[in-house]
């Protein structure tokens, strides 16, 4: 794989990551991640619906009147995500019923038809499937990462597995019930962005209304 | 009834708990006047289409809705996301046609959020919660139009919020999205706190 390909994957990582930077499918990101099993679950689902959408979108779109275009990609994308829900449904029933409506939900999930529209739309095959994976990876690395947080700090456990002992079993572990709780969610989102700007100062959004240095002399 | 309108406006606001439709909920929520339209909009677009959906959904996917073809073990149910998606475009695309003709007014006013509601997942998850709770339909024009009355609620506060917010000395790394994101998990809270309410 050459140099450059390989920047088409690694970039969304945390660069040019889908959730942190562009603001590109937080919708169904925060709702699934009250536990790692859920995450993961979503993550692939996500994963396999953007990359062999970005592969299709990209073989098709010499033939795509410019027209039309929005209303072909968001069948294709709308296809794919019932061929995911029902494969979950046949072999993974209890989970799809836990992820209830968010699996259907990614068919209107920004970064699907945002990375169909700026990328697989403009580059031949091999790239485009290479773009999508590495979103669907940036994508899965935020989800994973904020539902480790959650579960760990909310029930103690990682994948259902108990790896601090519970207060109500007996052991030291308090659980944080409000890291299971929707605002949770925001928060470590908002403190994740926090993060990475600080390492990475050039993602920094300019101040619209910069508070003025005060100049001693000339005040009133 | 009542309970109901109240649940789905504060309780289970779509977009403080249940996250939908937070993209369009972050990036359009810079201005009051802006937030208003689009808030206006999701109202009238929610408050049509999960009724019609449930219509759709009850007349022709769901299994045995052919019987009276011959056909009872027809099951189309899983069509039911390109069927909500293709409903949804149709009646925005009705609905500006509508408002271009007879009031250009707010046509003009509401334009371009009428289209970027159609990949709004609010619209869509409405339609599908609809589904999954088995709504019928009384009680999905109310789901409707109080999820829609919800979603322009949280938006409008947000961005009231956010026009204060610019003038706030913000640490650097924090600005913008990050601080985007820590106000709606406050916000959040609140909404949370609606939780007794309906309740006897």
């Amino acid at each position: 794989m050459s140099k450059r390909a390989l920047h088409h994957l690694t970039a969304p990582l945390i660069d040019g990551n889908p959730i942190t930077l562009q603001i590109l499918g937080i919708c169904s990101a925060l709702a699934v991640t009250t536990s790692m099993a859920t995450a993961l679950t979503m993550s692939l689902a996500l994963t396999v619906v953007l990359t062999t959408a970005s592969a299709l979108i990209s073989l098709v779109r010499h033939h795509l009147p410019n027209a039309i275009r929005l209303v072909v990609q968001i069948t294709i994308i709308a296809s794919l995500v019932i061929v995911a829900d029902q494969i979950l449904r046949a072999y993974a029933f209890e989970m799809s019923q836990r992820l209830s409506v968010f699996v259907g939900l990614i068919v209107t999930n920004c970064i699907v038809l945002g990375r169909a529209e700026t990328f697989a739309m403009r580059n031949p095959v091999w790239p485009s499937v290479l773009d999508g994976l590495g979103n669907g990876l940036g994508y899965s690395l935020v989800l994973m990462l904020v539902a480790a947080i959650r579960e760990g700090l909310g029930a103690g456990a990682l994948f259902g597995v108990q790896l601090l002992p519970l207060a109500s079993s007996g052991g030291w572990f308090q659980p944080l019930g409000f890291m299971l709780l929707a605002p949770s969610a925001f928060f470590i989102i908002g403190l994740l962005i926090w993060a990475i700007r600080t390492r990475r100062p050039e993602q920094v959004e300019p101040d619209e209304f910069p508070l003025r240095e005060r100049s001693g002399g000339d005040r009133p | 009834m009542s309970e109901l309108f109240l649940r789905s406006v504060f309780q289970e606001n779509l977009a403080l708990s249940f996250f939908l439709g937070i993209c369009t909920f972050l990036a359009v929520s810079k201005r009051v006047d802006t937030a208003l339209g689009l808030g206006l909009a999701m109202i009238v677009v929610q408050g049509v289409t999960v009724p019609v959906n449930h219509l759709i959904f009850r007349g022709l996917l769901i299994e045995g809705a052919w019987a009276w073809a011959g056909l009872p073990e027809v099951d189309l149910s899983y069509l039911k996301l390109i069927c909500f998606i293709s409903v949804i475009a149709a009646i925005v695309q009705i609905l500006e046609m509508t408002l271009d003709r007879f009031a250009p007014g707010l046509h003009r006013s509401l334009g371009i959020f009428l289209l970027l509601i159609t990949v709004n997942c609010a619209i869509l998850g409405g339609s599908l919660f609809m589904v999954d709770r088995r709504y019928d339909l009384p009680q999905s024009v109310i789901y409707g139009l109080g999820s829609g009355i919800g979603w322009a609620l949280a938006i409008i506060a947000f961005a009231a919020i956010r026009e204060r917010l610019r003038y706030a000395d913000i640490p650097e790394g924090l600005r913008g999205l990050g601080i985007a994101f820590i106000v709606t998990g406050l916000m959040s809270m609140g909404f949370s706190a609606f939780a007794g309410l309906g309740q006897p």
